[in-house]
């Protein structure tokens, strides 16, 4: 048991030691609020310089000029002609939207757009909604029915969510957040079986093809040395995962009290504008971080850990065993597509099929199977599965953690003394029943 | 009294035997050579002593108990193929060995250090295994071997990668180490290594045992009734009717003669006062010969 400590301690140290390992547990938590706060400056920055966009509409059939309602950051100016060297004369007039003669309302609507500077999207739909309000209003018009009646069909829909549980409670569920949150975590502990899995098969290999094993298994038994090698590189995965974790929250809460002083500007300036459209966005913003906050987040978190853990050391140990089978890195191919496949399926599956469904058949049996549990159960759980399922999932994880950890010890302490030879599944499977 | 009593060891692998019904006794205090050609099963051998694998049959004692984990940290190994941590600094690896091995840290410090000294090295330490050249490495792997004090080391092939003047400290190290009471068990190839410092040796080949004692026993196992004698002058010996001449070769006006008696050893043939003898020995075939000739596959 001391040996494994031993060992795991030089794997973690090592490790830990490594620039690149700091490099990399620095900057990320730095380039994620980095984007994030982008992000926020960027959107922010946008909305506050946003200038009315000037457009002088030359309505020449004589349809749109009473009824055309500016849209959103735009303002039409009509005027009977406007040429383009007059445009382009002009510092305050941005475009000029023409309409032929000859339109009329049951033709399609061929608008002419000119302008120095090209269209971004919003503002293109914007003034085609704009035209096309006209054209409908018009139509209704013609068929007898009253304007006031026209713009009550106008309706503003929101969808509130809420989970009933059997005990009757309710509760606001957001599937933004949910699908938001648990493909998050999702990822991450896909990231972290694949990153630090590839690091134990690395370690082992290296251990081979320098022959340090032989002088190692000397002393230690080789289930202690790939115990510690596992153990080792896991703490050096909850280091960064606990560095990350702090740092991000760190950095994003300065960010925030950046942010939020911007906010406060932001509210003034529509208070004086009243615009209700901007509004209604830091009302989603305030709900996202309710329903946000309403999640079981202590419980997502601790079975978070569980599965973070769970699933490298199910994976790690094979991706050990895999190192230790082969002479080098170039012969791994072969071994690795039965490790990555079930982890890319479940990824795959689980941000598709599962997101829609979270508690269908699939998703349930899915989050089970230890081989993709840890990626689909971070996906479901934001959704509340049932507890059992949880319960269920974990015991069946545990359970195939010591399986997976005796088979590859098995190969482990057979593979790493065996040299030069191309090894095949069968004789894997031989290794499992040699006595030492 | 014996450090390691091999008892009808023999192990199988799938295709070949390994070792077949192999018994010998290491003395306690010795340099013990274990020869062989390649694929005798001589690295089977040292794998079981150091528990890396176990035998399919027999049983090995150390200090006259079975051969038990405890005794792990009492052995130290060089391995043929030498491995250490390529990016670890030669001191924090001594270290990790020595902890592996059950060293308390004030110990192996200290031990390292002299080590360290005795190999010239210390200004290593900060170093890194890559930065250094492969016979510096050899000497860090070396030190990994005994730093612990054991009462038993094997040393495969230890002179690969030294020149002629580390390979003769390396050698000068070696009886040190037996002088203060440890045993050795030396696997090598290079029989002149093994005539300069080894005490017993035990020659394996396809598995089995095929010689065993001192050196001066085994080579004198295979002594065939061969004298050479050196002279000057000129004397028509094949007048000699007690002796048949295998070789004749004239140098410098000496003469060598290779030959057998053809009863028993009789000096006074060559009393002729004509004769001025340099030399005269039995001849004793060398481990190389000893070895070639044991372990000729066509026999």
């Amino acid at each position: 048991m001391n040996n494994i400590g031993i060992i795991t301690g030089r794997e973690y140290f090592t490790r830990v030691k490594k620039k690149s390992f700091i490099l990399m547990t620095l900057l990320t938590p730095l380039l994620i609020t980095t984007f994030y706060g982008v992000i926020i400056w960027v959107s922010i920055g946008q909305s506050r310089t946003l200038e009315n966009q000037n457009i002088v509409v030359v309505d020449r059939s004589g349809i749109f000029s009473e009824n055309l309602k500016a849209p959103e950051s735009i303002i039409f100016i009509l005027q009977e002609s406007y040429s383009t060297d007059q445009l382009i004369a002009s510092d305050s007039v941005n475009a000029i939207v023409s309409v032929s003669q000859d339109y009329t309302v049951d033709q399609s609507l061929q608008l002419k757009y000119e302008s120095m500077s090209s269209l971004s999207v919003s503002n293109s739909s914007r003034i085609e909604q704009a035209f096309r309000d006209v054209v409908r209003d018009k139509k209704l018009n013609t068929l007898g029915i009253a304007q006031e009646a026209i713009d009550s069909l106008q309706t503003n829909i929101v969808l509130s969510q809420f989970k009933v549980k059997e005990d009757g409670s309710t509760k606001s569920s957001n599937i933004g957040v949910n699908t938001g949150l648990g493909m998050a975590l999702a990822f991450m502990i896909y990231f972290f079986i694949f990153l630090y899995g590839v690091q134990v098969m690395k370690g082992v290999i290296e251990e081979k093809t320098n022959r340090i094993v032989e002088l190692i298994v000397s002393t230690v038994k080789p289930f202690q040395l790939m115990m510690g090698k596992v153990l080792g590189i896991a703490l050096v995965g909850l280091t960064q995962l606990t560095i990350w974790i702090v740092l991000t929250g760190i950095l994003m809460g300065v960010v925030g009290v950046i942010v939020g002083l911007n906010m406060g500007d932001m509210k003034e300036l529509q208070n004086v504008s009243n615009n209700p459209g901007l509004a209604n966005v830091d009302m989603n913003q305030l709900q996202f971080v309710s329903d946000f906050l309403a999640l079981p987040l202590a419980k997502i978190f601790g079975v978070f850990l569980f599965f973070f853990m769970g699933g490298y050391l199910f994976y790690g140990a094979l991706f050990a065993a895999i190192g230790s089978a082969v002479d080098s890195e170039t012969d791994t191919q072969q071994f690795m597509l039965p490790i990555t496949m079930p982890l890319v399926f479940s990824i795959a599956v689980s941000f598709s099929i599962v997101i829609g469904d979270p508690n269908g058949t699939l998703a349930t049996w899915m989050s089970i199977i230890p081989l993709t549990s840890p990626v689909t159960m971070m996906v479901r759980l934001p959704f509340g599965p049932p507890d059992w399922q949880i319960y269920l999932s974990m015991a069946v994880m545990l359970l195939s953690i010591f399986g997976v950890i005796a088979i590859a010890g098995k190969i482990y302490r057979t593979g790493i003394l065996m040299y030069g030879k191309k090894v095949s599944y069968k004789e894997l499977a031989r290794w499992l029943f040699y006595k030492n | 009294m014996s450090i390691i009593q091999i008892k009808e060891v023999s192990k199988f692998y799938a295709n070949h035997t390994a070792l077949d019904k192999v018994s010998f006794d290491v003395p306690k205090g010795c340099i013990f050579g274990l020869l062989g050609p390649n694929g005798a099963g001589k690295t089977s051998l040292i794998r079981i002593i150091n528990q890396i694998t176990a035998p399919d049959e027999g049983q090995i004692l150390f200090n006259g108990k079975p051969l038990n984990k405890e005794h792990i940290k009492r052995i130290g190994y060089l391995p043929e193929e030498r491995g250490l941590y390529k990016k670890m600094t030669v001191y924090d690896q001594l270290i990790y060995f020595a902890r592996l091995r059950g060293m308390d840290a004030s110990a192996a410090k200290n031990t390292i250090n002299e080590w360290l000294e005795k190999f010239e090295a210390t200004t290593w330490k900060k170093k890194k295994i890559e930065e250094l050249s492969k016979g510096m490495q050899q000497k860090i792997q070396f030190i990994v071997t005994v730093m612990h004090s054991p009462d038993f080391i094997i040393l495969d092939e230890p002179f690969t990668g030294f020149d002629p003047k580390n390979t003769q400290l390396i050698k000068d190290e070696i009886e040190n180490l037996r002088n203060q009471g440890a045993s050795i068990m030396l696997s090598t190839h290079r029989m002149e290594n093994v005539e300069a410092i080894c005490d017993n040796v035990v020659l394996l080949n396809k598995a089995s045992l095929v010689a065993q004692g001192t050196v001066m026993d085994v080579r004198n196992s295979l002594k065939d009734n061969t004298y050479s004698i050196t002279y000057k002058g000129n004397v028509d010996v094949s007048s000699f009717s007690g002796i048949t001449i295998k070789e004749n070769v004239q140098k410098d006006g000496n003469t060598t003669l290779l030959f057998t008696y053809n009863d028993k050893p009789d000096i006074q043939l060559f009393s002729d006062p004509m004769i001025q003898i340099s030399e005269y020995r039995e001849v004793i075939p060398s481990m190389q010969e000893v070895f070639l000739t044991l372990t000729d596959s066509s026999q």
